[in-house]
């Protein structure tokens, strides 16, 4: 019986030729994470154990959550965590000046690499999967666990197989295949599980489409997400990444849980309605419901393709009228990027506002909070109930097009029925890498 | 779990499938990471009563997929924070599941979660892996622990199981 592409790293970092899922083992770490939320709950465990860290090059620690600093709480959670890296020569401890959205941050600084065992004290950790490895979000006791041994704890998973066919429709991107997903197996559909892509479908999808899938990964329940190796990743990986890794692929007689097969042509541009992720229709039901606010950022879809497609959209243009639309770039270099090519410019000019890289309003916590009864359009990557803000507030999921499109008539709207220029495609934007 | 915590007691407080971890602790409070801040805010937007309801050793049940969404171990620090003694439900998301077993709090999955009924007095007997419904006289079954996840909660979770193997291996 051959092994997933995920039970062959985890079989490799506790040093067994073989792992049978659900068998419960404990796995070296690669990189261990935290941020402004969950690290000060995990430095307070791991000063309980009187042990140094491990190893203070594969620990990473990103202030993201509530900074730049919202309040007086948020500024001593964040002066903890920056007094620990200090004092623990932390390598990988981002200041404002040089941070980003932690899942945008360290793939772009090289910090994932294939075959690479990571995790971190954040859910959506499971966005590294789309470079080959595994990587899975845990708790701040878990962190505290991987930072003074340098080891964790796993129950070895069953893998859902997602074979991808077919060529996406114009401005169908990553987002609206991840929603389709989520629409078809529920938010429990993949619990426990890896999800592994394969299929032919992948080399129509951009580096930043697969960080957006495997990033929604844990909206199925699933613990990792699971690209394979290929000319798009190793290119993403050239300038990035320097030591050696190990391309990992699936055994051909891998045993699947289950198998999905999903025909690109055939997505259109999908919303989530409230309040699950699951609560998936095609824009062609969700179209006309009105919104209040925008948001077009976050480590689902916060990178160079989304912001690109957007301001291709929204280039030359005028946002509704008592509409708000907040953008925000992953990283400080998507910011520059940003800049350089002018895509601030057509932002700002169309009435958006354009933010420092923060987690800030996807969990209702600053920079963008909803009031009493109102209505988010949002890229981020979960609509429950009070989110975004108050409990009685909605948010719709979508990608970073109907977004942009809705952005310019107040309501839900198809990206096809405004007039965009030819840019605005994935492959166009693409191309601008 | 110790011994003298073998069994649990109280009332129970019942709610659907898919309780996510925004629910359970609304992120607008993890500004802040103390017991009884994160205890004060607990199932705030679910059920904005139940902090006032709340009584040490009283039960949460939830349907599927409980604890759903983010992996903020703040979710079940708050429920532990309000003395809740066990989570019982029909299955649990991954991280919640971890995060309970790794800080000592108790949870129980259960395929007859959905017969239990806000209000209903449960006893729970963990070395038996039994529940008892003594509201409706009956008595369900549990899935019992892995044994290595038993010996993190019998040490009270897992720094404190960490700490025993250190001193371990250090003889």
């Amino acid at each position: 019986m051959g092994l997933t592409a995920t039970q062959k790293i985890l079989a490799a970092h506790c040093g067994l030729a073989k792992i049978r899922p659900g068998q419960l083992i404990e796995a070296r770490i690669d990189l261990a994470m935290g941020n402004d939320v969950t690290a000060p709950v995990a430095i307070r465990e791991f000063n309980k154990l009187d042990m140094g860290v491990f190893d203070p090059n594969k620990i990473a620690l990103v202030p993201d959550h509530f900074t730049p600093n919202k309040d007086v709480k948020s500024a001593d959670n964040c002066k903890f965590m920056r007094d620990f890296a200090w004092s623990n020569n932390i390598a990988h401890y981002f200041e404002l000046g040089e941070m980003g959205i932690e899942h945008c941050l360290l793939p772009e600084k090289g910090l994932v690499a294939p075959g690479e065992t990571i995790i971190g004290a954040d859910s959506h950790t499971c966005t590294y999967g789309a470079l080959g490895a595994f990587a899975t979000g845990v708790g701040s006791t878990d962190l505290a666990c991987a930072m003074a041994t340098g080891k964790l704890w796993f129950k070895a998973p069953q893998a859902i197989r997602v074979v991808l066919i077919g060529k996406p429709q114009r401005f169908v991107s990553g987002k609206d295949i991840i929603l389709h997903i989520i629409g078809l197996i529920g938010v429990d559909g993949a619990r426990y599980m890896s999800m592994e892509f394969c299929g032919e479908g992948l080399r129509r999808l951009t580096i930043d489409d697969r960080f957006t899938i495997a990033n929604m990964a844990i909206e199925v329940g699933g613990k990792n997400a699971f690209f394979p190796v290929d000319d798009v990743t190793i290119e993403y990986l050239r300038s990035r990444v320097d030591r050696d890794y190990e391309v990992v692929t699936p055994d051909d007689d891998a045993v699947y849980e289950r198998e999905l097969v999903i025909d690109l042509s055939r997505l259109r541009p999908t919303v989530s309605f409230p309040h699950l992720p699951s609560n998936t229709k095609m824009i062609d039901d969700a179209k006309g419901t009105a919104i209040d606010q925008v948001v077009i950022g976050s480590c689902t879809n916060g990178r160079i393709t989304d912001l690109r497609i957007a301001a291709a959209i929204i280039k030359g243009k005028k946002i509704a009228s008592h509409l708000r639309v907040i953008i925000i770039p992953g990283t400080q270099s998507i910011y520059m990027q940003a800049l350089d090519e002018g895509l601030i410019k057509s932002f700002v000019q169309a009435g958006c506002v354009f933010s420092t890289p923060t987690c800030g309003p996807c969990l209702g916590g600053h920079m963008g909070v909803l009031a009493k009864g109102e209505r988010a359009l949002s890229t981020t990557n979960r609509n429950f109930v009070g989110r975004m803000g108050h409990p009685e507030s909605e948010v719709y999921l979508c990608s970073p097009a109907v977004a942009a499109a809705s952005s310019l008539t107040g309501f839900i709207t198809d990206p096809a029925d405004v007039s965009a220029g030819p840019d605005a495609t994935n492959k166009q934007a693409e191309a601008a890498l | 779990m110790s011994d003298n915590s073998s069994t649990a007691r109280g009332y129970a407080f019942k709610y659907g499938d898919n309780v996510d971890t925004d629910v359970i602790i609304p992120a607008r409070y993890l500004n802040a990471s103390e017991a009884s801040h994160l205890a004060a805010h607990c199932m705030e937007d679910i059920d904005p009563d139940f902090i006032n309801k709340v009584a040490p050793g009283d039960i949460i049940v939830g349907g599927g997929n409980f604890g759903c969404g983010s992996s903020r171990e703040h979710a079940p620090l708050a429920i532990a924070a309000c003395g809740v003694s066990c989570v019982i439900a029909k299955s649990f998301a991954r991280i919640f599941y971890r995060n309970a077993i790794n800080i000592g709090l108790p949870i129980l999955e259960c395929d007859d979660a959905d017969s239990i009924k806000t209000g209903d007095l449960i006893e729970i007997n963990f070395s038996t892996g039994t529940i008892t419904n003594q509201t409706r006289g009956d008595v369900y079954k549990t899935q019992p622990y892995p044994e290595f996840m038993r010996r993190i909660i019998e040490v009270g979770g897992l720094i404190n199981y960490i700490a025993i193997n250190a001193m371990g291996n250090e003889k």
